[in-house]
Parts: structure tokens; C-alpha cells; sequence
């Protein structure tokens, strides 16, 4: 791998960039391998590189049906925060945004990291109320956040519209929130597992699993059967499927989450700004867009593509914060498939089935958690029992009755 | 909106004498599948019955509309919607 550095950038410009070569390999499918990592999404390939880099595991592959970074990693809106309520989901969230800090050097791929906050808005007394019980259990967690007020908000946000139909009486603020460039995560794991050894096969489905008794022996894959140790399942809007033809069930539902991005404008919005109360999140990317979120759509789907009526209801939402946005052209819309579970919190660890691993569950919020899911479960896989920041996500944790309910903190209900 | 969601049809809640397990399967895990998927439907803005649906989650289309205690058609055709 060439490393990337502002010395190369000059002497690449100077001879007309003709000189860079693939960021990662592109191998052929061999017949055997240590670990096969299920999904070349930002958790699957940052699995992959930490197997290799930190735990020095030979023989990794990373199996993906389409392209990399192709399914929600490549859709979701690039938001990265820890505020999250219980100390459980705290620890791991925030450690992940740590290693976001770092990222781009660890990486040596700039991952556009801009650390501009996150605002989650309060309509009324009721709301104020509940966000600075939030403020008080985040701090608490030892993450920082602020309560703000009305005029500290406006200062923040000055297109925000605090007289609306829903007026902002405050908000919630954690100043280390920021967004970053999705693409980027992808392609510098990828970068980054292929220059540790480990092999990126694009076009592979997996077809299959194959076990002797309850231990996982090998998959089936749309290039042919292989075998290995460990498998690790880090697929979204698969994973149901998937886990079927292992042999067990998940408690998923997979419906549609959709965005939409408005034409590119100066710079105008510094934070994130979401509105639970009225379905709605805002930011603006570093290319000038208005990326616009909101609430999933409630039926089961795996078509990739939103309804109508959510588009409509975030969108006047959105004016109703904005209304100077109104001007603005929608330039795409897109969804996709998110997997939901009964406590919005993700499934980490063991499966029922033995060296079979499962890293799944995020529903509309595992971009920000992609590189302490990648480290985590390479933790996991090599030891054969949970990292202990993932150990409460298990999979048994709904038998258990102890669930982590961040529904409220996952920012839009859903 | 004119019908609102209801979730999975023909879920049968176990005995009392159910295991932890079979409990927890009940109540939280789901069938998923990426294809035919019989569900509950209210028309809330409407008639306000209750419904069942076999749709297809990959493509959206609806094969089957039928009412409350009845199971539908065993096999998911290309018939259109049938009442």
C-alpha cells in the first residue's frame, strides 16, 4: 500500500495524478481461510482490519455480495455522537467517537472528520424537562453535554426558526458530535484490511453455511464453497436471512429509512440539528448539501426505497425549522433497508451456533459506531467471547429480559 | 395516513406453561422474510376494521387482502388482490 502524504499529493499533481494505483487489492476468492467476515460494509471491512492489524489473523476474507460500502454505508447520513442514556451504550459510543478523533492518522485516509455538534431540539416545557434529565445521565456517563438555551441556540443556528408552529424553547448540545465522509471510512478500512493481508472479494454472495453439529465449518458463496474457522455475520437487511440458514432467528424487523440531500449552498449550518418531537434531522455536508433525515417507515420492507408520505412529513418538518430552505432543489432521494430491534440497540457476540459471530441490529444508527464495532468484534471473534464494551448487546440479552432501550436517544423515534 | 401498520399476522401467543425461550420468541423475534409476508392492517382513516395482507416485501405488491380469522391462501400467487 502507498501511503498517502502531502509530499506524494504535490508530486502526483505535478505529473497529472497519473501515478496512483488501486487503494486495495482485488483477489481471488481462495478456497480456505481463518476468518470470514459476512458483509463488506464499514463494520465488516473494519472488522477485518483490525483482525489483521491488531490480532495478526493471516487469513481473513470479507465477502460482498455488490460493491463495498454499496448498502447503508454508503446511504446513511454521516452523523457521529455518543449521547446516549445508559452508561452501557455510553461507553461504547463514546469510545468508538475516540477512535473517529484519530481516525484519519490511524487510517492515513482522510475520513473529513468536522466536529461541529449535534442539537437535539426541545418544543416545549415537557421537552426541556426530558432533555436535561438526558444532559444530566450523559454527563453522569462522563460524556460532555449542554443544555441550551433559546437566544444560545439561535446564536448557533441562525436560520433556525425558534417561532415555529413547534417553538424551540431549547436544546440539547454535545459540542464533540460531528459528521464525517461515509465513502471515506469505507474505502480507507478497505485501504487498510487489504494492505494487513486480508482479502476484499466484491460480487460473492454468501449462499450458505455450512456446519458439522452446531459448529460453523465453512460458507457457500456464490464463487463456491469455502471453509474456515470463524465467520463473523456483519450484514444490514441480510441478517435475517442469513441467521436462517445458520439455523436460528433474530429479533429484526426490517423496514426503510430514507434521505435526501438538497443542491449544494455556501456554508450555513455549522451542528447537526435534530427535532425528535416532529420527525426531522438536518446537517450540512462539507460539499455545501443539505442533508435531510427523519423517521423510518413502519412497515416491513426490503425494497430500498421510501414512502411518499415520510418524505412529505420530514420535509415540511424541515421547512418549519428552515423555512428560508424552501428555495432549495431536492437533487437525490434514496433509502435504505435498516434492521430495527425491539430496543433500537444492535446484537454483538456469540451466536447459538459455535465460531459463528453476529454483528447486526443497528437500525438507523450504526455509522458512528463502525470503528468500535470493527474492534470490538475482532476482539471477539479472536477470543471467542464478547469485548467487554459489547458484552450487554448479546443476543441473549431479550431471553434475559435486559434490554437497552435508547429508543428516545437514537435520536428520531422509530 | 389512510391505513396504518399492524405487524405480522397469525402470531399465536404461546401456553402459559411456555419456556423463557419460547416466550422471548414470541414476543420479540420476528420472521422477517425478503419476499411474500402476511401482515396486520387498520383502516384508521376509514372503516376502521382490522385486515389482513399478504404483500411482498421485496416488490411492495399485494397478493392477498383478507379478513381477521382467516388464515388466506396457503400459497402466494400472482392473482392481484382478492376479497
Amino acid at each position: 500500500m502507498q501511503r498517502y502524504s502531502f509530499p506524494k499529493l504535490l508530486w502526483q499533481a505535478c505529473r497529472g495524478n497519473t501515478g496512483w494505483g488501486p487503494a486495495w487489492a482485488t483477489p481471488t476468492l481462495k478456497r480456505s481461510y481463518d476468518v470470514v467476515v459476512i458483509g463488506g460494509g464499514g463494520h465488516g471491512l473494519a472488522t477485518a482490519y483490525f483482525l489483521a492489524k491488531k490480532h495478526g489473523v493471516r487469513r481473513v476474507a470479507v465477502l460482498e455480495r455488490g460493491h463495498i460500502g454499496q448498502g447503508n454505508s454508503g446511504r446513511n447520513t454521516q452523523v457521529t455522537r455518543s449521547n446516549y442514556f445508559y452508561p452501557v451504550s455510553s461507553s461504547f459510543f463514546d469510545h468508538s467517537l475516540k477512535l473517529y478523533d484519530g481516525l484519519g492518522q490511524e487510517l492515513n485516509f482522510n475520513v473529513m472528520l468536522r466536529q461541529d455538534g449535534q442539537i437535539n431540539l426541545a418544543h416545549s416545557p415537557h421537552d426541556l424537562e426530558i432533555i436535561r434529565r438526558w444532559a444530566n445521565a450523559i454527563r453522569m456517563n462522563g460524556v460532555n453535554a449542554e443544555v441550551l438555551s433559546e437566544p444560545e441556540v439561535r446564536k448557533l443556528v441562525p436560520l433556525l426558526n425558534t417561532k415555529s408552529r413547534f417553538p424551540i424553547l431549547g436544546a440539547l448540545i454535545q459540542r464533540r458530535a460531528g459528521i464525517s465522509r461515509h465513502d471515506a471510512v469505507v474505502w480507507g478500512f478497505a485501504r487498510g484490511a487489504s494492505a494487513h493481508g486480508a482479502d476484499i472479494i466484491q460480487g460473492c454472495e454468501v449462499t450458505g453455511i455450512q456446519k458439522s453439529g452446531d459448529r460453523v465449518t465453512g460458507v457457500v458463496t456464490s464463487q463456491g464453497p469455502l471453509n474456515c474457522d470463524r465467520v463473523v455475520m456483519a450484514v444490514s437487511n441480510q441478517c435475517s436471512i442469513l441467521a436462517r440458514m445458520a439455523g436460528f432467528t433474530l429479533p429484526i424487523t426490517t423496514t426503510t429509512l430514507q434521505a435526501m440531500v438538497t443542491e449544494p449552498i455556501k456554508p450555513i449550518l455549522d451542528p447537526c440539528v435534530i427535532s425528535a418531537q416532529i420527525h426531522a434531522y438536518v446537517s450540512q455536508s462539507d460539499r455545501g448539501e443539505i442533508v435531510i433525515g427523519g423517521s423510518a417507515d413502519v412497515y416491513n420492507s426490503y425494497r430500498q426505497r421510501g414512502s411518499f408520505a415520510i418524505t412529505r412529513g420530514v420535509l415540511s418538518a424541515v421547512l418549519e425549522l428552515f423555512p428560508s430552505f424552501s428555495r432549495l432543489k431536492l437533487m437525490r432521494q434514496w433509502a435504505g433497508a435498516v434492521d430495527i430491534t425491539p430496543d433500537t440497540s444492535p446484537i454483538m457476540g456469540l451466536t447459538p451456533i459455535k465460531n459463528l459471530y453476529i454483528n447486526c441490529g443497528w437500525g438507523t444508527g450504526g455509522y458512528k459506531a463502525i470503528p468500535a464495532g470493527g474492534e470490538t468484534m475482532a476482539y471477539t471473534v479472536v477470543h471467542d467471547k464478547p469485548h467487554p464494551l459489547i458484552k450487554a448487546y448479546d443476543l441473549e440479552r431479550f431471553e434475559r429480559g435486559a434490554l437497552i432501550d435508547e429508543g428516545a436517544a437514537s435520536g428520531v423515534a422509530h | 395516513m389512510e391505513f396504518s401498520y399492524g405487524g405480522p399476522a397469525h402470531v399465536t401467543r404461546p401456553e402459559l406453561t411456555a419456556t423463557d425461550r419460547e416466550w422471548t420468541h414470541y414476543l420479540y423475534h420476528r420472521e422477517n422474510p425478503k419476499g411474500p409476508y402476511r401482515e396486520r392492517w387498520l383502516h384508521s382513516f376509514g372503516c376502521g376494521r382490522w385486515f389482513n395482507v399478504l404483500r411482498d416485501t421485496t416488490t411492495h405488491e399485494i397478493w392477498q387482502v383478507y379478513p381477521m380469522g382467516e388464515s388466506g391462501v396457503a400459497e402466494a400467487g400472482a392473482g392481484g388482490i382478492s376479497q
